[in-house]
């Protein structure tokens, strides 16, 4: 099958073929304690039908950087404090709610980790396709209905008549990610943010996922934004990916680079940890520490405290991406230290 | 044996070399049914199978591995075969003494021998607890003339010294729980296993609720804590790469079955069960130059209150497919059985495995093939 083949090698692409791009951006959470700094000066952009994966642990802010982009965040408390993001070339932060509200689910549309609390329980299934099936394009009910089916029966629902008339309940974990997906490419969106989509499902559950998401991008050359903790999924799947720590990106480049190769710190503590065939026997390599408390932030390099190979400028110069044998590393191991 | 003994020796003593020694464990024929009621008289209607008929034993020392789905009955053989759940059938032994007889004052004794450590270190710490009681609540629950543990400061040196052992600092015990990051928390549930000085641990998804980095940290604390005390545990996860690198020895679980059962290194390399082979495939690993040839089974688990007949696996089992749906899958249980590299599987034509079959599974995936449970 196609989804087993390598992907080609990266083109440089002109800018008219950027689906998605993000500029400095930022967004913080004002609360009763302080300021949290949940995105800080993050920079990507996602070529039209890619894929790009972003990594990190709990708290580093990949998926504040997706409900950034969906629009789908309370303000206040949260702010986009700085920073732009044009999708297809429209400016994202200077639409009207409206506006953005036409955009979700039509042209862009997410897809959730924990099934069970994203779908209503109170509403069947094929009911809550369809509806957005409604919104978006000019259709009549029955026409709405008509899509929901057989948007359930494209990612591979048995009996979808049946399943469309049940309640979220009725069905079992697979099932109800299936459905969210089938919500999610019903209008057939150019971009699908995915927040740890196979993270609540098992192996082989999680593989069907996989491969079902795959294969319907395939299908309608939807580009896709995946969010995941999990680096053996970035491997299966991405084109390009972003390494997250406490907010900022520490490194950027293809999944091989990255991967195989990873020179930030940070990566390469992640990659080390994964237990496997080849660490057994051995102790594994561990990040020491915690991530940092997001009040108080270290100054100067947010990983330093957890890093072996931290040096003094660490503490107190903040290191930028900067280009490191094709990627882009934000450490000073590898950038000249400002005096 | 049981119960005046010094837990920090625990059983190092016994765990010299490879030799055939007896098993600290011994399980046969567990059976545990949840009775399903219905209607107003709360009729019994059917049962739940969520452990069938399951066998094997832990050497002392031994890490055994048992993976397997959600719903596959993991978590309740750990907790059955520790007498937190009643069993339905079969017995069970630590060193020799049935577990499933013992009652009373002997249970209660027994229970020191033997501990959990929970999944959810948020759900499983007491929030109104501070961190001395939670962890002190076994020792007053086994207080006695010997060890004294019914007085407070005796009980509190031990803790301390509990709380340094999993890496936390003593002042810790006066803390509450949700001071604590979440690799905390999964320390704390340890040392409270811990405390008692017990010889065999029940991990059930010990490392699932945590991020990589701090899942390594808890997995190095396991690994030196076990050479400590001369540990023994069953460690139950999802993950297969995590069992992969702690385990001895791997049970692969399916719909309350035992379908594997082998050396970790020969299972992961040539599994010979069709869902385990389907099961390793399906990892995937953080090399993007091997994007697996993964063999992605259909549907979902079929329903442990119901399960098919004959094999369970058969319904979703590629192998019987490329047999064109050989009859005795339907008919005949599989016994585990041997299937030569040294492990056990539970299948009947584990002889018709081969490079070639699987390869054939792994390229006839058809995702448009619709599913249902």
């Amino acid at each position: 099958m196609a989804a087993t083949t390598p992907r080609p090698a990266l083109e440089p692409m002109p800018d008219s073929d950027l689906l998605l791009d993000v500029k400095d951006l930022r967004t913080y959470f004002h609360v009763m304690d302080g300021t949290v700094k949940a995105v800080d000066g993050l920079n990507f952009s996602i070529p039209r039908g890619r894929t790009l994966g972003v990594v990190g642990e709990s708290g580093c802010g990949k998926s504040v950087t997706a409900l950034t982009i969906m629009g789908l965040l309370d303000i206040p408390p949260a702010e986009v404090a700085s920073g732009s993001m044009h999708f297809d070339g429209r400016d994202l932060l200077a639409m009207e709610e409206d506006e953005w509200r036409q955009l979700r689910g039509s042209e862009m549309a997410m897809i959730f980790q924990e099934p069970m609390t994203s779908l209503n329980p109170v509403f069947r299934v094929g009911d809550q396709i369809s509806e957005s099936v409604i919104h978006h394009m000019d259709v009549s009910k029955s026409e709405a209905q008509e899509r929901a089916i057989a948007a359930l029966s494209r990612v591979g629902i048995a009996f979808p008549e049946r399943r469309a008339r049940q309640y979220p309940h009725e069905l079992s974990g697979g099932m109800r990610q299936r459905v969210m997906i089938a919500m999610a490419l019903a209008c057939e969106p150019k971009l699908i943010i995915a927040d740890e989509p196979t993270t609540a499902l098992d192996v082989t559950i999680q593989a069907q996922i996989l491969e079902l998401i795959r294969e319907t991008q395939e299908e309608t050359g939807a580009a896709l934004m995946l969010i995941t903790h999990d680096l053996g999924v970035v491997a299966e799947m991405v084109d390009e990916v972003i390494v997250m720590y406490a907010g900022r990106v520490v490194e950027h480049g293809t999944a091989e680079e990255v991967l195989l190769d990873p020179k930030h710190p940070y990566s390469e503590g992640l990659l080390a940890s994964i237990p496997s065939r080849a660490s057994r026997g051995q102790r594994l390599n561990i990040i020491k520490g915690a991530v940092p408390n997001p009040f108080n932030m270290p100054g100067g390099c947010n990983f330093a405290p957890r890093c072996p190979y931290r040096f003094d400028a660490c503490d107190e110069h903040d290191p930028r991406l900067k280009p490191l044998d094709g990627r882009q590393v934000a450490c000073w191991k590898y950038q000249d230290v400002p005096s | 044996m049981t119960a005046g003994k010094k837990p920090e020796t625990g059983a190092t003593a016994a765990r010299q070399g490879g030799g055939r020694e007896a098993p600290l464990i011994e399980v046969q024929n567990l059976v545990k049914y949840f009775p399903i009621h219905s209607g107003i008289l709360r009729k019994h209607v059917g049962d739940v199978h969520a452990v069938d008929d399951v066998s094997f034993d832990v050497a002392r020392g031994e890490v055994l591995g048992l993976v397997g789905e959600s719903g596959c009955g993991k978590t309740t053989l750990g907790r059955t075969l520790i007498r937190l759940l009643p069993p339905t059938g079969g017995a069970a032994g630590i060193d020799g003494e049935d577990l499933f007889a013992m009652k009373g004052a002997e249970l209660k004794r027994v229970r020191r021998r033997m501990q959990i450590i929970f999944q959810d270190p948020v759900g499983s710490l007491n929030p109104r607890m501070p961190i001395s009681d939670i962890i002190g609540e076994g020792l007053v629950a086994q207080a006695d003339k010997e060890n004294q543990w019914g007085k407070r400061s005796v009980r509190d040196e031990r803790v301390g010294d509990y709380l340094e052992f999993v890496g936390l600092r003593r002042e810790y015990a006066r803390r509450y729980p949700h001071e604590f990051s979440g690799g905390q928390r999964q320390r704390i549930g340890i040392a409270r296993a811990l405390v008692l000085g017990p010889e065999f641990i029940v991990c059930d998804e010990p490392v699932s609720a945590l991020d990589v980095s701090i899942q390594s940290q808890i997995l190095n604390l396991l690994l030196d804590l076990r050479r400590e005390f001369g540990l023994t545990y069953l460690f139950i996860a999802h993950n297969l790469s995590v069992v992969q690198y702690i385990s001895d020895r791997v049970a692969v679980m399916y719909l309350g079955k035992i379908v594997e059962l082998g050396p970790v290194g020969s299972l992961y390399a040539g599994p010979k069960h069709p869902y385990s082979i389907a099961l390793v495939s399906a990892v995937p690993e953080p090399d993007p130059r091997r994007r697996a040839h993964r063999i992605v089974l259909k549907g979902d688990v079929p329903s442990p209150a119901d399960p098919p007949s004959g094999c369970r696996f058969r319904t979703r089992c590629w192998l019987r497919e490329q047999l064109d749906d050989a009859e005795v899958c339907a008919t005949e249980e599989p016994p585990l059985k041997d299937a030569g590299g040294g492990h056990l599987a539970a299948c009947h034509f584990t002889d018709k495995i081969s490079p070639e079959s699987t390869e054939k599974a792994a390229h006839h995936v058809n995702l448009s093939d619709a599913v249902d449970d």
